[in-house]
């Protein structure tokens, strides 16, 4: 009865306030909530995202009861206290009780509002014990995920199609928020996030978990979630990182436990797979058929498709000294990057049988024609050596 | 007084009369508003629906690092210097700036620090695509070469508010009139008073920022570099620790323009002038100790977490007392509502808005949402445009008629207002919404779900825009065409000794300095 009252006033007051409720409601009876009805934070699947939730609402509704104090008396004045009706101005200027009351008053509040923000955030601060540690590693533009211990580790990537972005083929159902391989996490088990980046400050963001972390470069910072229900996550990077910054999203796939060892036990298996296939020869029409799909993904969204670059920006590869320059100095600029610059150290990223065709295919494309090819096993011999 | 000012362009060039050098930091940083204003344009365009339609996302980071540094270094800074060179020397009854000279340099070199990075866009390379926090080491490492102009772009831009803060030193501490006692000064001079100590304080260590960056991009050091022992939070503490006075360097001006407004339009004085003037210097205080609030996410110890939120809430304590003390002011009032006093209550509330969602933003584990998503945008848009914006509207409605001798068309600046009220809050509400929705900012293109918000504020974004054309007609059509007014009060209930002034103000005003009871 009371919250109805409440409701009835805001109602009555505040437009804002009552789109803010109906995006409530609309969050309620639909997970996937969009357009219009989006007005509101999601509550969330973890512990602390509802804290959050409960929080942040809690803040909303003494800051709307305060404005229906201050707003309201200003717009009494504005009405009443017209020149055009005839009202003559008092004179009062200063009152040193008035002043006390309202520095005193909001001081009281927020100290009601600082206890459970304390609490909060200890929770939210409190990384121990974890039953599974996932170090995300950001880089322009992807995450890696990598499962500590257990031998697995994957880039995820927008699979949005770059002729859809620029509206040459319809969209999607989840344009931008897709990926080629979503994290995948267990249920109800507390999960601690490491998190660093290669290159520059990444945020790996997921509202729906309560978690928002920088990946700083050189640093590991730490986070964690317990997912309470199975279900697809969605979010973005959130720190500025370049062109492709909008498009890093990350995608959470909460499996039941079950599964999810089910998942982590195929994972293994595969993981040796791709190990055994480095040590097979590939001829150099097969290199050169993985090493364009293996370079559209991670080298062309600066090298450019057309391996011209971006003038100023990011060097072209057609003609280069490097792609046409001794096998070597080719494989320590892919593999080491070059520090000081944008070019990232792939040795860590790619495996050996798509490095091995990256740089075949770029000494053989767009008219490059050095003949040679690059095999799996020099780039780890030339790994080994190092 | 029969010394007049200097004919043709030397006039402008030499100039060092206080109220020239105002006059060309006004119109300059309404150029630079335009310019700042027309990349929102093409921001909100580009975002109208999703997908790539008019820039490329390399482009659009340029778009939207150029709209922040134009708007806060070269249209919001520079047009309150200019509103106090024209104000300050009139208000406390001197004769002009205390350091005309000097005043001559501040302006001047601001047209080649903004032509350095404005040529960036020209370049290849193309302009500063790293935000206008310029976060490294996305701004050292990974910054295309032009980030050495911006560099010395902003050195520059940072010496002349130096300069311009000195000189508002200098004159209020020095060139009061007799009798006009610290505790008399009107509040827009208190506040441009504390105002310039935060700029004395923070500019340079900006400029250390920089120059820091300039090292590491050129001289081989890692500041901000972890590879070389360096550590790129680092950067942000330090941009921070001159970012957040930054923000009331650019806010408590506003506090004092509409100080002045809304007593006179309620017939009645001010309410609480003391207690605004230790409110002005507690918000001062504070803001040069809560600069990680901004930095809730880099992974700071809890303790320093805690203490930044505990801080950051106490701004709250100062803020409400002024707004407190402007709603009293109104309250039991005579009210008229002049385009100046519309600007001045859109003021108040809009602000007020953005100060609640200020406190939301201080709640640090609400703020691991919030932060960098579409809500801080509106957030800070709420205070830094209904802030400065629209107080700096009011302002220049409230006094174009002692500077041009020329009264504006009351129907026109309505019109005017209610489009630029309108227009901003359709703009920037939907913004809140889409933020706390999972919109992160600076993106260059969004998902689905976010669409039909960020068409709304699209058209909120070019309704404003348009209000700001209107407003350049408006200015103009008063200063050619406006009906002359000679009449020394323009408003009936204006205090203060620039109404004692002939109108329009001469060049020189108060050789002899009035006697202040």
């Amino acid at each position: 009865m009371v919250f109805r009252v409440k409701q009835l006033v805001v109602y009555a007051l505040s437009p804002l306030l009552l789109l803010f409720s109906v995006g409530q409601r609309a969050y309620a009876e639909d997970a996937h909530a969009s357009g219009w009805s989006l007005l509101n934070m999601p509550q969330g699947v973890t512990g602390v995202s509802n804290d959050i939730y409960d929080l942040h609402m809690t803040v909303v509704w003494i800051c709307v009861w305060i404005s229906v104090v201050v707003y309201g008396v200003m717009f009494y004045s504005m009405f009443a206290h017209r020149k055009s009706k005839g009202y003559k101005a008092a004179n009062f200027h200063e009152s040193t009780t008035v002043e006390l009351l309202w520095t005193i008053l909001p001081v009281l509040i927020l100290v009601w509002v600082a206890f459970p923000s304390t609490k909060s955030l200890i929770e939210l601060y409190d990384t121990s014990e974890a039953d599974i540690d996932i170090k995300v590693t950001g880089y322009q533009w992807k995450w890696q995920y990598e499962y500590l211990g257990e031998g697995v580790e994957f880039m995820s990537e927008l699979t949005t199609s770059e002729s859809s972005i620029y509206n040459e083929t319809p969209k999607t159902e989840y344009y931008l928020s897709e990926v080629n391989e979503p994290l995948v996490l267990p249920v109800g088990k507390k999960v601690r996030f490491l998190l660093t980046a290669k290159d520059v400050i990444h945020s790996w963001w997921v509202p729906d978990l309560g978690v928002k972390r920088d990946a700083v470069p050189g640093f590991i910072n730490e986070t964690w979630a317990k997912i309470d229900e199975p279900g697809i996550y969605r979010g973005f990077c959130a720190e500025l990182c370049g062109k492709g910054h909008a498009f890093m999203p990350v995608v959470i796939n909460a499996l039941p436990e079950a599964e999810y060892e089910t998942w982590l036990a195929d994972k293994k298996v595969a993981a040796a797979a791709e190990r055994e296939m480095a040590k097979k020869t590939f001829t150099l029409e097969q290199l050169m058929a993985k090493g364009e799909a293996a370079y559209n993904r991670s080298c062309a969204s600066c090298h450019m498709a057309n391996g011209e670059g971006i003038p100023g920006a990011f060097p072209g590869l057609k003609g280069s000294a490097i792609a046409l320059g001794p096998v070597a100095e080719h494989l320590d600029v892919v593999v080491n990057g070059v520090s000081g610059t944008a070019m990232q150290a792939f040795g860590g990223q790619l495996s050996e049988v798509d490095l091995a065709a990256i740089i075949t295919y770029e000494r053989n494309a767009w008219g490059n024609d050095v003949g040679d090819m690059v095999q799996p096993l020099d780039v780890l011999k030339f790994k080994q050596g190092q | 007084m029969a010394h007049g000012p200097a004919k043709g362009i030397g006039r402008w060039l030499f100039a060092t009369n206080h109220k020239d050098i105002g006059t060309m930091y006004l119109w300059f940083s309404f150029a630079m508003f335009i310019l700042g204003g027309s990349f929102a344009m093409i921001i909100r365009a580009e975002l109208f629906a999703p997908g790539m339609q008019l820039v490329k996302p390399e482009f659009f980071n340029q778009m939207t690092t150029m709209h922040g540094l134009v708007m806060v270094f070269g249209a919001i800074m520079p047009a309150f210097v200019g509103l106090a060179n024209w104000m300050i020397p009139l208000q406390i009854g001197a004769p002009d700036m205390a350091l005309p000279r000097m005043n001559n340099l501040s302006f001047w070199i601001l047209p080649f620090g903004f032509s350095l990075l404005a040529s960036t866009l020209f370049m290849e390379g193309g302009a500063p695509n790293f935000g206008w926090t310029f976060y490294a080491p996305l701004s050292t490492t990974y910054a295309p070469d032009t980030v050495n102009f911006f560099i010395f772009g902003i050195h520059i831009i940072g010496a002349s508010s130096i300069m311009g803060a000195i000189n508002i030193i200098a004159t209020v501490l020095n060139l009061r009139a007799p009798g006009m006692t610290m505790m008399k000064l009107p509040l827009f001079v208190w506040t441009w008073l504390i105002t310039a100590f935060l700029l004395v304080a923070v500019m340079p260590v900006l400029a250390g920022a920089v120059t820091m960056m300039l090292m590491d991009i050129n001289f081989g050091t890692s500041f901000f570099d972890a590879a070389g022992g360096g550590d790129p939070v680092l950067f942000q503490h330090i941009f921070w620790f001159f970012g957040h006075p930054e923000v009331y360097i650019i806010i408590l001006p506003a506090f004092g323009v509409v100080s002045a407004i809304i007593p006179t339009f309620s017939r009645k004085p001010l309410f609480g002038y003391s207690s605004m003037v230790y409110a002005t210097s507690a918000i001062a205080f504070l803001s040069f100790i809560v600069w990680a609030h901004h930095m809730f996410t880099t992974g700071m110890p809890i303790a320093g977490e805690l203490y930044f939120m505990y801080a950051t809430m106490l701004i709250a304590v100062p803020t409400g007392v002024k707004v407190f003390n402007w709603i009293t002011t109104m309250f039991k009032g005579s009210l008229s509502f002049e385009t100046p006093m519309l600007f001045a209550i859109a003021f108040v509330i809009l602000f007020t808005f953005g100060g609640f969602t200020g406190l939301m933003l201080a709640v640090a584990p609400a703020d691991i949402q919030y932060h960098d998503s579409y809500f801080v945008v509106g957030h800070f848009h709420y205070v830094m445009v209904a802030g400065a914006v629209f107080s700096m509207t009011a302002a220049v409605y409230y006094w174009l008629p002692k500077w041009s001798g020329k009264m504006y068309d009351e129907t026109m600046g309505k019109v005017q207002f209610w489009i630029a009220f309108i227009g901003f809050n359709i703009a920037f509400i939907p913004q809140h919404f889409l933020g706390l929705a999972g919109m992160p900012r600076r993106y260059a293109d969004y998902a689905l779900q976010f669409t039909d918000w960020n068409m709304v504020s699209s058209i909120g974004a070019f309704m404003y825009g348009a209000a700001q054309l209107m407003f350049l007609y408006n200015v103009i059509r008063t200063i050619v065409a406006g009906k002359p007014t000679s009449v020394e009060k323009t408003w009936e209930g204006a205090e203060g000794l620039e109404w004692t002034l002939p109108t329009p103000a001469p060049f020189h005003t108060f050789s002899t300095p009035p006697e202040v009871k």
